[in-house]
């Protein structure tokens, strides 16, 4: 670089005033969705400095689900609107996308999330501590467990309504996420939604080291998965001269559009290129929890309070799974045969391993944390199809495995014993028997996750499994098949031990739950099974739903 | 008038509906309704008849289209109908006999408490063989043709606690899957040939395809038709059925359902016409057939079995004539139909010997009956007499036709098949002077019943004696009435037909005919008229003692398939415990085996994650970079 070139650089960044830049456009309407959660996120927190401890519970409930269902009916509106189709746009300065995936995946989010909450705020299965309703989280987090000060705020009655003002801000990250089309937003997104995660799960009521363990571990390597995202972003500027994800994807096409003098170097090199895209894709991956980067889950999902697990289990996949779309299919097409044989290596590690290792699992939520593993690879079966039918399969599939998900984990916040839930496995041996209704709930839900027609989950594995033949993937499919079927055996398993064996005579109590956990196990089960068995208008909607824009 | 077709198979079909799902509030009236049903099928057949023959013969086929069955891109089926002559045919026989044994029915089923069903049953049958002959492809066929197997397995084992029916249901049903899967498979051959199973299409392009083809779809429908008309080897389950009440002996196992492998056989003529060697191995099944039958009908002491044995040996003849190709196919089915007269009357008849007899089968324990039984007497002779072929009457027309064709055949192969006819008309008349003289002549040789009462042979009342007139008189008058009124030139259009060219003179052959008719009685005198027939039977030679076991078939099939299969089925399981089990459990356990292993790869330990974290991207930025290197 030549002097003059930096002294010229210097004068006209000198001439230039400041007041020119530009204020940022914003489209308020396009953007609702996000602004209401976050609004209300906010609120949310005023509410847990100004309301008396007594009205919280009731306020935060109120105003969580308000703001989710306000911010879906925006959704619907938008989409209404043809913002998911005809009118799809960039908005905010660049920064976040409006369109079909975007938007079908902000309504699957939110409806998720409003289920989920239900089960944050069901205080009915704990029976009540010195008189006062308990729910799933402890009663003052920041008390050490077992402590004089813990006894105190159990005592007191104290109750942690600030899981509701962190869910909110964790949604409103998720919201974000699948729409971010700027690497830097995409990183702002991935954090506001993980660092609330990483609190709620350490919030647990009962096991709490156990709670607090699993959201170190969390914190600690979803840290390092960010610092590799972010490291990754760094090189893509480097190779690119931005982080918008058409200037990337231009470039990547070859058509330089202009270079930033002070880049010149690592501009247009390959490189960087593809090493900032495996890092993007390891911070990606992470959070899909695709094997090798799976190792947190079932120890998260194992320790965090299982209402979390299952909104975590649920909206988190969704929103994960949306950017790596995004990602894959708009900044990258020019570089499909690039990934397209790493991604084949992850998928079917992640395939395998996760059905695999489920098989000789004890507790129930391990293995729900592995069978959401193997799900993740079913998932990328369908990102690898590289169509428009497989990013149509990988939305409808996301939408039936959230609702078959956070049914399972409130089912499985109903089976206690004296400790909580009685997650061990030996434990729910005859289910059955004991709770009828209960076991065949159970049941539905782990045909779903089997694949079993009629159910959402076959709809959803031949969706993308079609997807993935049609797209060229058919050793993929064979995997995912051969998977399929180590994994029915492990759900079959349960269903057998919950029938088929007799009750062991300590076995655990099933609580009859509010009105809350009952919706949302009920939601599940209706999604799944009209999925199952009529899944034609929302694969149609998937399908009107699977356009990009650029 | 086309549209009334549907209602054919519709109104019996809403009988069966009725009756089986009304429950006990229909016990007192359900057989009127069944009767009634029946007998509407019957009236509507009759106004179509009337709306045919007043059309010319080319136009006479009527078409009813009601919806399409299952409708598959390149697989399309419908639910449609096709009433032509040969159809017409049937469908006059199915309800009429059928109707005639409804009301039989009444009378004879007067005292079992599950007389409703039995009429939903029989209702079901006429439904389902009505489907069957209106059909008007393949597909829908089939439909019938199980239907009326199920039927079938039903009203056998009607009496369903003594364990005899339940087998004997359970038999026919059985050795009927070997004869169905034969359709089906033709079915499917058709399929792939013809792209379609409609009637029309598949018989008009026969040309298309080639010999073998051909030959193959010939020799699964005559599976079919052995299966469903107890044809050799198939026969085996016929002489079990009549288990089943004797209306349901009379309707289904001799004037209706048997003859379903003739009609399937004389429908695909085209098919059978194109495929000589198929044609040739029908001939050789009636010939076997009609020999095979007689014989066991000449040594059975149960009435029912004998005349089992005779339906046997005339559908044999049936099919015979069917295989001589357009010679014969007319006279095929006008023997079915003089048959379905006489052989329906000889068993309402053998039904009402037994309702007077305290249900006594054994011919031996008869006699004399005569005096008792007037009626019963006159029309069962009367059915003797048509089925011997004694001059006049409807078995000496149609049979003698069958004789003729059969010499017509020409070469060695006309000869052999002429013999074989002639061979059988003179057992024929052998077995069934036998019967007669058996159960209405000689002294009584009654038997108490198990309870000591002393049986009381009666008329039968009068719902039992008018369908036995009725059928009498299609007995005598039937065979005249076809040869006088042109059934030949009725059925033509449909089967085709040919005037064979017979090395013997008609008279001859009619003459040759009524003379071993003589002969075949005479020899029956001899041996049972003029000396007392034994009580119990004497031992026998060889030949009798393996007609009484149906010629050894039981033990046949028991030798080779039932013993064979067993092995077979033991040799599987053996393979499926060791191999396939093995490499299952194998799988299974190595599968186990490395989860174990995978599991302890989960330590616990954030820091073996973040390993695990770190190698899987410098795997992931390794084999990026490879993949553009490569």
């Amino acid at each position: 670089m030549s002097t003059t070139a930096v002294h010229s650089l210097w004068t006209t960044a000198a001439v230039e005033p400041l007041n020119k830049i530009p204020a940022p456009h914003i489209e308020y309407t396009q953007l609702s969705p996000v602004l209401i959660v976050v609004g209300a996120a906010i609120v949310s927190v005023l509410l847990e400095a100004f309301v008396p401890r007594k009205g919280r519970y009731v306020a935060q409930v109120f105003l969580s689900v308000l703001a989710l269902a306000a911010a879906f009916a925006a959704v619907v509106a938008l989409a209404a609107g043809g913002y998911g189709t005809t009118k799809a746009q960039i908005a905010a300065m660049g920064a976040i996308a409006v369109d079909g995936p975007a938007l079908f995946l902000q309504g699957t989010i939110l409806l998720a999330s409003i289920v989920a909450i239900f089960t944050f705020a069901e205080r009915r299965l704990d029976p009540a501590d010195h008189g006062h309703k308990v729910d799933s989280f402890a009663a003052e987090a920041a008390a050490v467990p077992g402590s004089e000060q813990e006894k105190a705020a159990v005592k007191a009655g104290f109750t942690t309504t600030e899981v509701f003002p962190l869910a909110l801000f964790a949604i409103a990250g998720m919201l974000v996420f699948p729409a971010a089309n700027d690497l830097l937003t995409l990183f702002v997104a991935l954090e506001v939604f993980s660092l609330p995660l990483y609190l709620l799960c350490a919030v647990a009521r009962r096991k709490r080291l156990m709670s607090q363990e699993a959201a170190v571990k969390y914190f600690l390597l979803g840290a390092f998965s960010s610092a590799f995202l972010l490291f990754g972003i760094a090189l893509l500027y480097g190779y690119a001269g931005s982080v918008s994800y058409a200037t990337i994807a231009r470039v990547v096409d070859g058509a330089v559009v202009s270079v930033n003098p002070a880049l010149a170097d690592t501009m247009g090199n390959d490189v960087l290129l593809l090493i900032g895209f495996a890092m993007v894709l390891t911070g990606l991956l992470f959070k899909v929890g695709a094997v090798p980067f799976h190792m947190w889950t079932p120890d998260v999902y194992q320790g965090a309070p299982t209402p979390v697990t299952g909104f975590m289990a649920a909206a988190t996949k969704v929103a994960a799974f949306g950017a790596l779309l995004r990602l894959l299919y708009v900044v990258l097409p020019g570089l499909t045969w690039d990934w397209r044989p790493v991604m084949w290596g992850v998928a079917i590690a992640t395939m395998l391993g996760g059905a695999i290792v489920a098989i000789t699992q004890t507790d129930i939520k391990r293995l729900l944390a592995y069978s959401s593993i193997a799900h993740a690879g079913f998932l990328l079966a369908g990102v690898i199809a590289a169509t428009p039918d497989g990013i149509s399969s990988v939305l409808f599939y996301l939408g039936a495995y959230s609702f078959v998900t956070i049914g399972a984990f409130a089912v499985v916040t109903l089976v206690r014993d004296a400790g909580g839930e009685a997650t061990h496995l030996s434990k729910w041996a005859g289910l059955g028997r004991r709770s009828p209704l209960v076991a065949a709930v159970f049941a539905v839900f782990l045909l779903a996750f089997a694949g079993i027609p009629l159910t959402s989950g076959f709809s959803g594995k031949f969706a993308v499994f079609k997807a993935a033949a049609d797209g060229g993937a058919g050793a993929l499919v064979v995997v995912g098949v051969l998977s399929s079927a180590i994994a029915a055996f492990f759900y079959i398993r349960v269903i057998v031990l919950m029938f088929f064996s007799e009750p062991k005579a300590d076995g655990p109590t099933v609580a009859v739950p509010s009105a809350l956990t009952t919706l949302t196990i009920t939601a599940g089960v209706v999604v799944t099974l009209v999925l199952g068995v009529a899944p034609q208008y929302f694969l149609d909607l998937a399908n009107q739903a699977s356009v990009f824009v650029r | 008038m086309e549209n009334l077709i549907a209602l054919l198979v519709g109104a019996p079909l809403l009988g069966a509906a009725v009756l089986l799902c009304g429950g006990r509030r229909l016990d007192k009236s359900g057989h009127w309704l069944g009767t009634l049903l029946a007998a509407v099928s019957f009236v509507i057949g009759l106004a179509l008849f009337a709306d045919m023959l007043g059309r010319s013969a080319d136009d006479r086929a009527m078409y009813q289209r009601l919806y399409t069955w299952i409708p598959v891109e390149g697989f399309q089926a419908d639910i449609a109908f096709q009433l032509d002559q040969l159809s017409m045919t049937f469908v006059l026989l199915i309800s009429g006999v059928g109707t005639l044994i409804h009301v039989y029915s009444i009378g004879y089923m007067e005292h079992d408490e599950r007389r409703r069903r039995f009429f939903g049953y029989l209702n079901l049958f006429v439904a389902a063989m009505l489907l069957l002959v209106l059909a008007d492809n393949y597909l829908l066929l089939y439909f019938g043709w199980e239907g009326v197997g199920l039927a079938s397995y039903l009203l056998i084992g009607f009496w369903q606690h003594k364990p005899s029916a339940a087998t004997a249901a359970k038999k026919a049903f059985i050795v009927n899957r070997v004869g169905d899967m034969g359709l089906s498979i033709a079915i499917m051959i058709m399929f792939t040939t013809f792209g379609t199973f409609t009637f029309g299409p598949v018989l008009a392009s026969t040309g298309e395809a080639s010999q073998g083809t051909l030959t193959a779809i010939g020799l699964m429908l005559l599976l079919a038709a052995c299966g469903k008309s107890a044809q050799v080897p198939l026969q085996s389950w016929l002489g079990d059925a009549m288990e089943g009440p004797t209306p349901v002996s009379a309707l289904i196992h001799a004037a209706t359902m048997v003859t379903a492998g003739v009609y399937l056989i004389v429908r695909s003529a085209d098919i059978f016409n194109a495929a000589p060697d198929a044609q040739l191995v029908v001939t050789i099944v009636g010939a076997v057939t009609l020999l095979f039958g007689a014989i066991v009908g000449c040594a059975k002491d149960d009435i029912k079995k004998a005349l089992a044995g005779s339906t046997m040996s005339q559908i044999g003849y049936m099919i015979l004539a069917a295989g001589l190709g357009p010679i014969g196919y007319v006279f095929a089915i006008m023997h079915l139909v003089t048959h379905g007269f006489f052989k329906a009357g000889l068993f309402l008849g053998a039904g009402s010997v037994m309702h007077g007899m305290n249900d006594e089968v054994d011919m031996r324990k008869y006699g004399g009956l005569r005096k008792y039984m007037p009626v019963t007497f006159v029309t069962f002779g009367l059915g003797y007499l048509a089925i011997i072929g004694f001059p006049g009457l409807s078995g000496f027309f149609s049979k003698d036709k069958i004789i003729e064709a059969a010499f017509a055949k020409g070469g060695t192969e006309g000869w052999i098949l002429g013999a074989v006819t002639l061979l059988g008309a003179a057992i024929t008349a052998y077995y069934m002077t036998r019967v007669m003289l058996m159960t209405f002549f000689g002294e009584k040789r009654w038997e108490n019943d198990p309870d000591g009462n002393p049986p009381h042979p009666h008329e039968s009342p009068k719902s039992m004696t008018i369908p036995m007139i009725l059928l009498a008189v299609g007995s005598v008058a039937a065979g005249a009435y076809f040869e006088f009124a042109g059934f030949v030139e009725w059925l033509e259009p449909v089967t085709g037909f040919a005037h064979g060219h017979s090395p013997l003179s008609a008279a001859t052959v009619t003459a040759a005919t009524v003379a071993v008719m003589v002969i075949g009685v005479g020899l029956a005198y001899l041996q049972y008229g003029r000396r007392p027939v034994p009580v119990v039977a004497p031992r026998g030679s060889l030949l009798t003692r393996a007609a009484r076991r149906d010629l050894l078939q039981d033990d046949f099939n028991h030798a080779v398939f039932v013993t064979g299969g067993t092995h077979v089925t033991r040799s599987l399981v053996y393979v499926d415990h060791t191999l396939v089990d093995g490499v299952v459990n194998g799988t299974a356990a190595a599968v186990g085996g490395l989860s174990g292993r995978l599991r302890k790869l989960q330590n616990g330990y954030a820091r073996t994650y973040a390993v695990s974290m770190f190698g899987g991207t410098a795997v992931l930025i390794a084999a990026t970079l490879l993949m553009r290197a490569v």
